[in-house]
């Protein structure tokens, strides 16, 4: 008996043995607060009493202990988004464990095995909605291809005074409860006066023929948007001396809101996204999706305030920070651009197929649905948009990412440089680059008006996991049927976005596929188990547009012969 | 009376919610499979007429995952502090048909002065291309009359909360059914035209005009019966859901 507990110690002081091996532990807790955002006091769920919870620091080839305590009294989890580690330390309820109950503590160990700008969040009911989300910042071993003088978290989100259960009730009972921004009869009249009468009432017919509207940008409204958790007004401000290189990391902790990104008189060159390291590349302004983070460097050489600009793609608001010399200072906070409208060239062939289904007897609506007619209110931009073929090959336009003629490609505001999914070139190239061994169609598919959300048609609640085997690089292949953006999250593995820069293809843990695209990644299947692969604006996952993926060892040939 | 038939319906959909909802607790931590119960109070409203003042209903519960469910449906007028001129229920099964409609199954009941009468009922229910609400509805009677009746009603934005809203509804009668007053053809329709102002999306007060007219051999029975076969009103109401 002794003897093993002396065998156990000495076992116990090996393991810690390897030299430089390095441990932190962490404690999170998970409760409830009322916090007072907006003017109104509402009950907010905080991690160590803050919103968002605190940036959790960590050294890559550290051993973490992170133990998470639930004061809520509903379970919680807490999911560590970008990280790489074993599938029951991912904190997905129902997937990877069975969450934490209320009053209880659960322990994640895991080895950190990366570097870079990453971020935490409860993957139980609307919790992130709510405020459980918080930052992750990892010290690669190496030293970092840059330089910078100093460096800040940029967590953007959006928050209610509903909770998330109320906003998920309201879009199944309306699905554009939240969209006070519809097309009325003055705005018609409007049309009318630019278009002409005819152009005017072919385009409300055929919006009108699918029951969609052009303005359909965002499905939830009514947010206020904030910047490390402070709103507009309060303005969290980033102390900098002037020359020095501030490197900001942009994490998008929000529930269901993109954002365009800029900083009014200064330069962004982007080095990393998604944690990881890009060839740099200076833009003006860059949109960020929902789950996705980018790092970027700028040098203020003035000294003066700058506005840290992240106006919402809804256009419904922005959140706004400011680079300054010294506290209180402030600059131009610039005037929000008009909405963006939805083209033709955002439905795709299947959601017009769609209407075939949908048209019931009596009620025909084969005007609506006449190519020609649609195509004539765009012009030829819409024309092509329907050929999938020429869209799969525009991957060296400038506005790549979005469908020719898409309403929603953004351009900066200063009419400079836009940053595009084929700007990121991974920094080193992938030492595995090869021919994927197989190719897996997901297409993005929904049913606007009644509020669900669906991969192939499947809910998940209805969907068999997706299955892979460990060592196979899959090819995945998003085609979006649905006329919304939807930020792609696979848990465990990378996604190497190909945008045809090949081995220096990026890996990212989030991509963006916009409405009529398709976009392709390639997923070095390299970690074994079950993870969730799901569209991270936090209703559309919610309604079903989820998938399990299950990674299976792969049958050893020889065996068999 | 009404508020009896009511809680007892009600009780019959929660039942059948709780049938129907017994697979979707498998799956706790999605909500892609839950049941959503919505209350929707389409038309609360006071009409001033010639005459009497009449208080009419129109409102429908519906207990239902994505694809199924219950709805049951009551409209009805009554004099103002008098007994129900008419009233109707429906309970039905609805399955999601398309993207956009509900085909619906069910009975109806009827309750009014007189006799009354319980039909099979067999429809759509959705939104129609150009934004049309729809309800299309047969109904086959205890007497074996058949019936049907379309309903239609389109918001007209004016601004992001001032809406203009038509609707039209018509029935048509296959057979006469003479003990509660209905001729063959075209029966009766009604349009009217509200003006509602959305103090929030689930509450709405409006005002408007309502007009209901009889036609052929129903307008005859109504005529021998000495009611009127034409009748406009201003109607003052609300409209609310949750």
């Amino acid at each position: 008996m002794r003897f093993r507990m002396m065998q156990g110690l000495i076992l116990a002081i090996a393991s810690l043995a390897p030299i430089g091996a390095m441990a932190g532990t962490y404690d999170l807790v998970i409760d409830e607060q009322i916090v007072n955002i907006t003017g109104k006091d509402k009950k907010a769920m905080t991690i160590n009493g803050q919103l968002p919870g605190p940036t959790l620091r960590f050294k890559e080839g550290e051993d973490v202990t992170i133990n998470v305590t639930n004061r809520l009294d509903v379970d919680s989890s807490i999911h560590w988004h970008g990280i790489l580690l074993p599938y029951q330390m991912d904190g997905v309820p129902g997937i990877s464990f069975d969450g934490i109950k209320p009053g209880e503590t659960f322990s994640y160990q895991f080895p950190i095995k990366q570097s870079g700008t990453y971020w935490y969040h409860s993957h139980s009911g609307f919790q992130e909605q709510e405020g459980v989300f918080g930052s992750i910042v990892i010290e690669a071993e190496k030293r970092e291809p840059f330089k910078v003088d100093r460096e800040y978290v940029v967590m953007l989100s959006d928050w209610s005074d509903e909770t998330g259960d109320q906003i998920f009730a309201n879009l199944k009972a309306q699905s554009d409860y939240y969209n006070y921004s519809q097309q009325t009869a003055g705005d018609f009249f409007d049309d009318v006066k630019t278009k002409g009468w005819s152009a005017a009432f072919k385009d409300r017919l055929s919006w009108g023929s699918m029951r969609m509207m052009p303005t359909d940008i965002a499905d939830v409204s009514g947010y206020t948007f904030l910047m490390n958790g402070k709103a507009p007004e309060t303005n969290w401000t980033a102390l900098f001396e002037k020359g020095e290189r501030i490197r900001l990391r942009f994490i998008n902790g929000s529930a269901m809101s993109y954002f365009d990104v800029r900083i009014p008189g200064l330069e962004m060159t982007v080095v990393q996204s998604d944690g990881n390291n890009v060839q740099p590349v200076t833009v003006d302004e860059f949109r960020i999706a929902v789950a996705e983070t980018y790092d970027v460097i700028v040098r203020p050489r003035e000294d003066k305030a700058f506005t840290i600009f992240a106006e919402s793609v809804s256009r419904t608001g922005y959140a706004r920070g400011t680079l300054a010399p010294r506290e209180g200072m402030a600059a131009e906070v610039p005037e929000q651009r008009d909405s963006q409208l939805l083209t033709m060239s955002d439905m795709s062939m299947a959601s017009m197929g769609g209407m075939d289904h949908s048209s019931m007897a009596g009620m025909e609506n084969m005007k609506g649905m006449d190519h020609s007619k649609m195509a004539g209110m765009e012009g030829m931009a819409g024309m092509e948009a329907m050929d999938h073929s020429k869209m799969m090959m525009g991957a060296s336009s400038a506005n790549s990412d979005y469908a020719p003629g898409s309403g929603l490609a953004p351009e900066a505001a200063n009419g400079g440089k836009f940053l595009v999914y084929a700007d990121l070139k991974a920094q080193t190239p992938f030492a595995d680059y090869r021919e994927p061994d197989r190719e897996i169609e997901l297409r993005l598919t929904g049913n606007m008006e009644r509020y669900f959300w669906s991969i192939n048609g499947i809910k998940y609640s209805d969907a068999e996991p997706v299955r892979l085997k460990m060592g196979e690089r899959v090819r995945i292949k998003f085609v979006n049927d649905t006329m919304m953006m939807h930020p792609m999250h696979l848990h465990g593995m990378w996604m190497q976005l190909d945008k045809g820069n090949g081995r220096f293809n990026p890996l990212k843990h989030t991509v963006n596929v916009a409405p009529n695209t398709t976009l392709t990644v390639d997923v070095p299947v390299d970690a074994l188990g079950q993870w969730a692969f799901h569209c991270h604006l936090m209703y559309h996952m919610a309604a079903g547009m989820f998938r399990k993926v299950i990674v299976e060892e792969a049958v050893v040939q020889t065996a068999a012969q | 009376m009404t508020v009896k038939k009511t809680a007892c319906a009600s009780a019959l959909l929660l039942g059948a919610t709780l049938a129907l909802g017994v697979s979707s607790l498998a799956s706790a931590e999605m909500k892609d499979d839950s049941i959503m119960t919505k209350f929707m109070l389409d038309r609360f409203e006071v009409r001033h007429q010639d005459g009497d003042d009449l208080l009419s209903w129109e409102a429908q519960i519906n207990a239902r995952t994505d694809y199924q469910g219950m709805a049951f449906k009551t409209s009805g007028e009554r004099l103002n502090n008098g007994p129900a001129e008419s009233a109707e229920h429906q309970l039905l099964y609805q399955r999601l048909v398309s993207d956009f409609f509900d085909a619906q199954f069910g009975i109806r009941y009827d309750n009014q002065p007189g006799p009354s009468r319980t039909y099979a009922v067999a429809g759509l229910q959705g939104l129609a291309p150009y934004w049309f609400e729809v309800d299309a509805n047969l109904f086959l009677s205890d007497e074996g009359d058949a019936s049907a009746r379309i309903e239609a009603e389109y918001d007209l934005l004016l601004t992001q909360k001032l809406v203009l809203q038509p609707s039209a509804e018509i029935t048509v009668a296959f057979s006469d059914d003479e003990e509660i007053g209905v001729g063959s053809g075209l029966s009766s329709a009604e349009v009217g035209i509200r003006l509602r102002y959305e103090l929030s999306r689930k509450f709405v007060p409006y005002v408007g005009i309502n007009w209901e007219k009889s036609f052929g051999d129903t307008a005859d029975f109504a005529r021998a019966e000495g009611e009127d076969t034409e009748v406009g009103s201003l109607v003052i109401g609300v409209s609310a859901w949750f």
